[in-house]
């Protein structure tokens, strides 16, 4: 097995809430998280909204604050411990680490032609010397993403969803990152484009050699892009497991509850699924126990007392849940 | 089958600066009472715009075509919507006889006005009941819809209910008119798998109780195989394919249809790509000749499919395509 390029170990993010100095509360959005993501990999997280998924993928780009644990990068030139992260190394840091946003239309500055987006942070960062240099560099990232010299003279207003989205890749990856957080990226795009873009995302992924981490609602999108997907529930993580196996046999509860919940393309096999109840509870009033005990259709009563631990499944599938043995045959 | 709305030749342009840019382009379908039509589309087909006609509820620099008509069947009789100009007579049709339902619940509610007084209110708009009436089935409306402790629930604004309960008490309040119609635009886009699975369940029952009409727009398919009985396709503007929900997803006949269906990642298969539907819908502004979808199809048959547009050929008496593959295979046969 090779080196992890990120690791993550107990991390937590807090957030302090409490209103006045007597009533300090802490919002825990990640909850004693760890992870490895292996160098080269397409690292896939999902969970609900409110599960921290985003979170985590802020605080190992060092713009959440880590408030418990460890974040390590290693790519084999530098090794960074993210909590003490800062000055010019931080600066290394946002080179090597870059993030794709959601929404292609509120990403990108109205004002500012593609070349000049593209080209922003190679300006910012200051790893182009002359003009030259820069437009060099921004025509060889975007014709990667299929960007045409055309496109760069143009605004973003006359791009398709898309077509902007191509271009916040390109923009992400003009600094030469190693790792790259894709947050919901396909979300905002068109069932014909998203296609397009996942495509994309995975070769540009196998052409240099980067590692992502792919944040995601959509577990049929995850499931084609993915090699490793991680599940969260409430700032924790419930089970992890390579995107096979996975998707074959699911062990904890809520992963079985979310494959059952997409919607069928078969209009016959409609309401036969069981149907999770209830939604994820708020992350200041959390539950005792297994979180997810509230909504799960198994929870006896160790599981209001007792919080399960990630336990060894298989070959790299842990599961968080008490009873994950005794439900293997149980069907979602 | 009696008929609930019929829209014929519907043809709907905005006024814009740059010209007239065609929205919708000759669009005909009908609805049965008690029927759930499912109607996708990429982002700019014009699904929105259309369903929004059936309230005559697009902006001020809407132009219809004198050809475009779009009729409801009342309890006291037809009524031609379009012909519809003062608020007052429109009243009828917006929450009266049909009800919409939108994507994002946080941007439909007032957020300083509480969940109650908004039901409230359109209750005593479009009926005569007394206040207390109105109160009274506003909460069984939030209960039957499922929201928990209603009438703690009426009393509180948008900004306290999840994601979810908002929608709940979005379809609350639509369904509190009793209306014949309910357009459902994109309703469970924004919220999560598990919540959009208890939404659809909620609608499901909601059609068998009421037997309403809905009009269901969203671009999942999956979505649709789970609450529609028929499907109406659209692409940039046309009406492209119409068919009952098991033909058009097991056997779609147009090119664009089939696309969609092999751009959705499937869970059954993890090895097969995925296969997009190249290239970018136009802009509306380049609307392209001939068929519209010509310059992005891969069954593309030739010149005829520049220059003529395809006209509707059905491939069995419930399923039309327009597309020149299957009017020419129509002729030759």
């Amino acid at each position: 097995m090779s080196t992890p390029l990120i690791k993550a170990d107990n991390l937590t993010v807090g957030y302090n809430i409490g209103k006045s100095l007597l009533s300090k509360q802490v919002l825990k959005a990640v909850n004693g998280v760890s992870l490895e993501i292996e160098k080269g990999s397409f690292f896939g997280l999902v969970g609900e909204s409110g599960s921290g998924k985003t979170t985590l993928g802020r605080a190992l780009l060092k713009a959440a604050p880590i408030t418990g644990g460890g974040a390590f990068y290693d790519d084999g030139e530098v090794r960074y411990d993210l909590t003490s992260l800062q000055g010019a190394q931080l600066k290394d840091y946002r080179k090597r680490a870059q993030l794709i946003f959601q929404d292609p239309y509120a990403a990108l500055s109205p004002r500012m032609t593609v070349r000049d987006i593209i080209a922003e942070p190679l300006e910012v960062m200051g790893l182009t010397k002359t003009r030259a240099e820069t437009d060099e560099r921004v025509r060889e990232i975007a014709a990667k993403c299929r960007l045409n010299l055309e496109h760069l003279r143009r605004f973003p207003h006359a791009f398709s969803g898309g077509q902007r989205q191509r271009i916040s890749i390109a923009r992400a990856l003009v600094s030469g990152p190693q790792f790259v957080v894709a947050d919901e990226s396909v979300a905002a795009l068109d069932v014909s484009i998203q296609a397009d873009v996942l495509n994309l995302l995975k070769q540009i992924q196998r052409d240099m050699g980067l590692t992502f981490l792919f944040i995601s609602h959509d577990l049929s999108v995850v499931a084609h892009t993915c090699d490793h997907v991680a599940v969260m529930y409430l700032g924790r993580l419930v089970e992890t497991a390579p995107t096979r196996k996975l998707f074959e046999a699911p062990r904890h509860p809520y992963t079985k509850a979310l494959f059952s919940a997409i919607p069928s393309l078969d209009p016959d096999d409609r309401g036969r699924a069981q149907k999770l109840t209830g939604e994820i509870p708020s992350p200041t009033n959390q539950p005792s126990g297994c979180k997810f005990h509230t909504r799960c259709p198994h929870a006896i009563d160790l599981c209001k007392s007792q919080e399960p631990t990630l336990e060894h499944v298989g070959d790299q599938h842990e599961v968080s849940c008490h009873r994950w043995r005794e439900l293997i045959e149980v069907p979602a | 089958m009696t008929s609930l709305i019929d829209v014929e030749n519907l043809t709907l342009k905005f006024r814009t600066d740059e010209g007239l840019i065609t929205a919708v382009d000759n669009v005909s379908f009908s609805l049965n009472k008690g029927e759930v039509m499912g109607l996708v589309g990429e982002s700019g087909s014009g699904k929105s715009v259309t369903a929004k006609s059936l309230m005559h509820l697009n902006a001020r620099n809407a132009v219809y075509t004198p050809e475009s008509k779009i009729t409801l069947h009342t309890d006291t009789g037809p009524v031609d919507v379009l012909s519809l100009k003062k608020p007052s007579e429109m009243q009828v049709v917006r929450g009266g006889a049909i009800s919409m339902i939108f994507q994002e619940p946080m941007a439909s509610f007032a957020p300083a006005i509480t969940i109650g007084s908004q039901m409230v209110e359109q209750l005593m708009l479009h009926s005569d009941m007394s206040k207390a009436k109105a109160k009274e089935i506003s909460v069984e409306m939030l209960d039957r819809v499922g929201i928990s402790d209603p009438s703690k629930r009426f009393d509180q604004y948008a900004f306290e209910l999840s994601g979810g309960m908002r929608q709940r008490a979005m379809i609350a309040m639509a369904l509190s008119t009793k209306p014949k119609l309910l357009i459902a635009d994109e309703p469970t886009t924004a919220l999560d798998v598990t919540i959009q699975a208890q939404v659809i369940d909620l609608m499901k029952d909601l059609v068998d109780e009421f037997h309403m009409g809905i009009i269901f727009i969203t671009h999942d398919l999956g979505v649709i195989a789970q609450t529609a009985d028929k499907v109406c396709v659209m692409y940039l503007g046309k009406l492209i394919e119409e068919g009952p929900v098991r033909e058009v997803i097991r056997n779609p006949k147009h090119p664009y249809t089939q696309g969609l269906l092999a751009a959705l990642p499937r869970l059954d298969d993890l090895d097969s790509p995925l296969t997009p539907v190249p290239g970018d819908i136009p802009s509306p502004l380049e609307r392209p000749s001939g068929c519209v979808f010509h310059t992005r199809c891969p069954q593309i048959i030739g010149d005829v499919c520049r220059r003529d547009l395809p006209t509707d050929t059905k491939v069995d008496p419930t399923h039309r395509v327009a597309c020149h593959l299957h009017s020419a295979k129509e002729a030759q046969g």
